[in-house]
């Protein structure tokens, strides 16, 4: 959401950017958002209806009846098993996974996602305090940068896909299942945003600072409490929001190889299984606004604490 | 504000020099051969002076200023620091530095920003606080203390800086082209405090500038310097009156002081131009 969203707005700006959410809505700055949501809809129920196209025909075909083209159309738009559903279909699914069944129903996409967010965010924690306890290591033991690093840069390049069956099952022989397994491959993809961002912030402050320091004669551990991590916050913050993102991406992954029985992945295999792709896009999107929502917390929670830090408001 | 021991070795200091730098030279590395950044430096400093160090960039003035303060090393001679070496002058806490960026924390308010030698030294939360008040004042920047760096001039902030370098009363400080990145009107104006600050508080100053005027106008001594190798060429005593204003700039006196700064700089200039 940018303050100057339109011209007509912009005297306006100074004293918008400041506002809550909604007072903005209000206010009109969300009319692009909402030109982009609109464009996004026609182009989906369009692509809907072209997708869906062959598929309804034939059903009509091989039951030998008339039709027209708006039942064609309607029909695209109301299958049971559409190639792309459409909108109104994974909304009305997302409705009645979400609001009709009980929070502990294994057909309640809130039980689904709460699983799935449950390891994530564990794995998070996990991820977030080994990549800044890495990021400590390298900015003060200089062989560790030209060591470590690299490892930590080709873990990365190991397909998230291939690492998941081989720690399920590695781990579960060994009698941990359930949420660990799955939070390990979440902190494994959030450790690397995290090393990285927090090796730029902790080497950001710039030489003067560090001669002030030294002409203080502070100790290295009042160097890195009083000058390197709160140099560093802002980098955590960009950090987090990815691993956050990250996370749940893990977690799903990791619900994937082992057909598990909860989980946002576990819905979207069986969905896949059965041809419920109604269901896998409605899973989709219970993550994604879980998924946003936190991200959207850790943006708060920067700028809660930039304001205490004496960031311009 | 002293007390008996701190006057006794102001006393003390009076009869031995702040700075007694002999034979001091500094040479890097480079990739192009070493560099004499200092050469064959012999210089004596007492307690109370207000000396300025002026030359064109690479006349090794900054590096003199970073070898007292411990942050280069002489690679030969001796430089010594109240009699120490600049390392134990050092963890004495013997002198502040300011530098040409006024250099505040941006996440800590003015007066955090003040009280921060203060906390790494490990004062008091009560002495701290009378410490900040107490030279915020003496910067007039009383009523700023929970003001943030960026809402600050960039004048106010060098103000702030220099409260922070006085804020644990060095009997020495440290100035590298503190004001030059400042408009030439503030400047002045913090040349005039800065005088007052001087006299009021007896510091020894070593002050690196660009500006022969600010050089003539702010010190008792000014020490010409000329690059490649980096040497002392000129040792100038400014006796103009201690509380001098403004004005003084138009004297005869001081007209004739400039202009031997000037001849001072352009002879250290002519072999290589």
């Amino acid at each position: 959401m940018t303050n100057n969203a339109t011209p007509m707005m912009n005297k306006a700006t100074p004293m918008m950017s400041g506002l809550p959410l909604l007072t903005r809505i209000r206010r009109g700055a969300a009319l692009p958002l909402a030109a982009m949501i609109v464009a996004l809809t026609v182009l989906w129920y369009a692509g809907a209806v072209l997708m869906n196209m062959t598929l309804v025909r034939d059903a009509f075909e091989r039951e030998e009846v008339e039709y027209t083209t708006m039942e064609l159309v309607a029909g695209t738009l109301d299958a049971e098993r559409p190639l792309l559903p459409a909108p109104h279909q994974i909304v009305a699914t997302f409705i009645d996974g979400v609001f009709n069944y009980a929070p502990n129903s294994p057909r309640s996409l809130v039980y689904h996602s709460w699983v799935t967010l449950s390891a994530a965010l564990l794995g998070l924690a996990m991820g977030v305090a080994t990549g800044i306890l890495l990021a400590v290591l390298i900015i003060h033991v200089r062989v560790l940068e030209k060591s470590l690093l690299p490892w930590i840069i080709a873990s990365q390049m190991i397909p998230v896909l291939a690492i998941a069956p081989i720690t399920i099952v590695v781990l579960g022989s060994i009698g941990i299942r359930g949420l660990v397994p799955k939070a390990l491959i979440s902190a494994y993809l959030c450790v690397f945003p995290v090393v990285i961002g927090m090796v730029k912030g902790l080497t950001s402050p710039d030489r003067q600072h560090r001669d002030l320091m030294h002409n203080w004669s502070a100790t290295p551990a009042q160097v890195f409490f009083k000058l390197r991590w709160p140099a560093a916050i802002p980098y955590l913050f960009a950090s987090l929001k990815v691993a956050m993102a990250i996370s749940i991406v893990g977690a799903v992954v990791g619900e994937l190889p082992t057909g598990a029985q909860a989980g946002i992945g576990a819905r979207l295999l069986a969905g896949s299984y059965y041809g419920q792709t109604i269901q896998i896009w409605a899973a989709l999107l219970a993550i994604s606004i879980v998924a946003a929502g936190f991200v959207g917390l850790v943006g708060l929670i920067e700028k809660s604490v930039a304001r205490r830090m004496g960031a311009p408001a | 504000m002293l007390d008996a021991a701190t006057d006794r070795s102001r006393t003390a200091a009076l009869s031995s020099p702040v700075i007694e730098a002999r034979d001091v030279s500094l040479t890097y590395a480079s990739a192009d051969g070493d560099v004499h950044a200092l050469s064959n430096i012999n210089l004596s400093i007492a307690a109370g002076e207000f000396v300025s160090f002026i030359g064109p960039s690479g006349c090794g003035k900054t590096t003199f200023l970073r070898a007292v303060a411990d942050l280069e090393h002489a690679t030969g001679g001796d430089l010594r620091v109240n009699g120490l070496t600049p390392h134990d002058a050092r963890m004495q806490r013997a002198y502040g530095y300011v530098f040409q960026a006024a250099a505040l924390f941006p996440w800590r308010n003015i007066e955090d920003n003040i009280m921060l030698p203060l906390e790494i030294m490990g004062l008091d939360e009560d002495e701290r606080r009378e410490r900040a008040r107490r030279n915020l004042e003496l910067v007039n920047l009383t009523g700023f203390e929970r003001k943030f760096p960026w809402q600050l001039s960039g004048g106010m902030q060098q103000r702030a800086s220099i409260a922070r370098a006085l804020s644990f009363d060095p009997a020495l400080l440290l100035m590298d082209e503190p004001f030059g990145a400042l408009d030439e009107i503030v400047r002045d104006h913090l040349n005039e405090q800065l005088l007052q600050l001087w006299n009021r508080t007896g510091k020894t100053v070593l002050f690196v500038t660009h500006s022969i005027q600010e050089a003539v106008f702010l010190s008792s001594r000014i020490i010409v310097m000329s690059p490649r190798p980096g040497r002392i060429i000129d040792d100038i005593a400014c006796d103009l009156p201690r509380d001098r204003g403004l004005d003084i700039r138009e004297t005869p006196e001081f007209i004739a002081l400039a202009q031997r700064v000037r001849s001072g700089l352009r002879a250290g200039h002519a072999y290589d131009e």
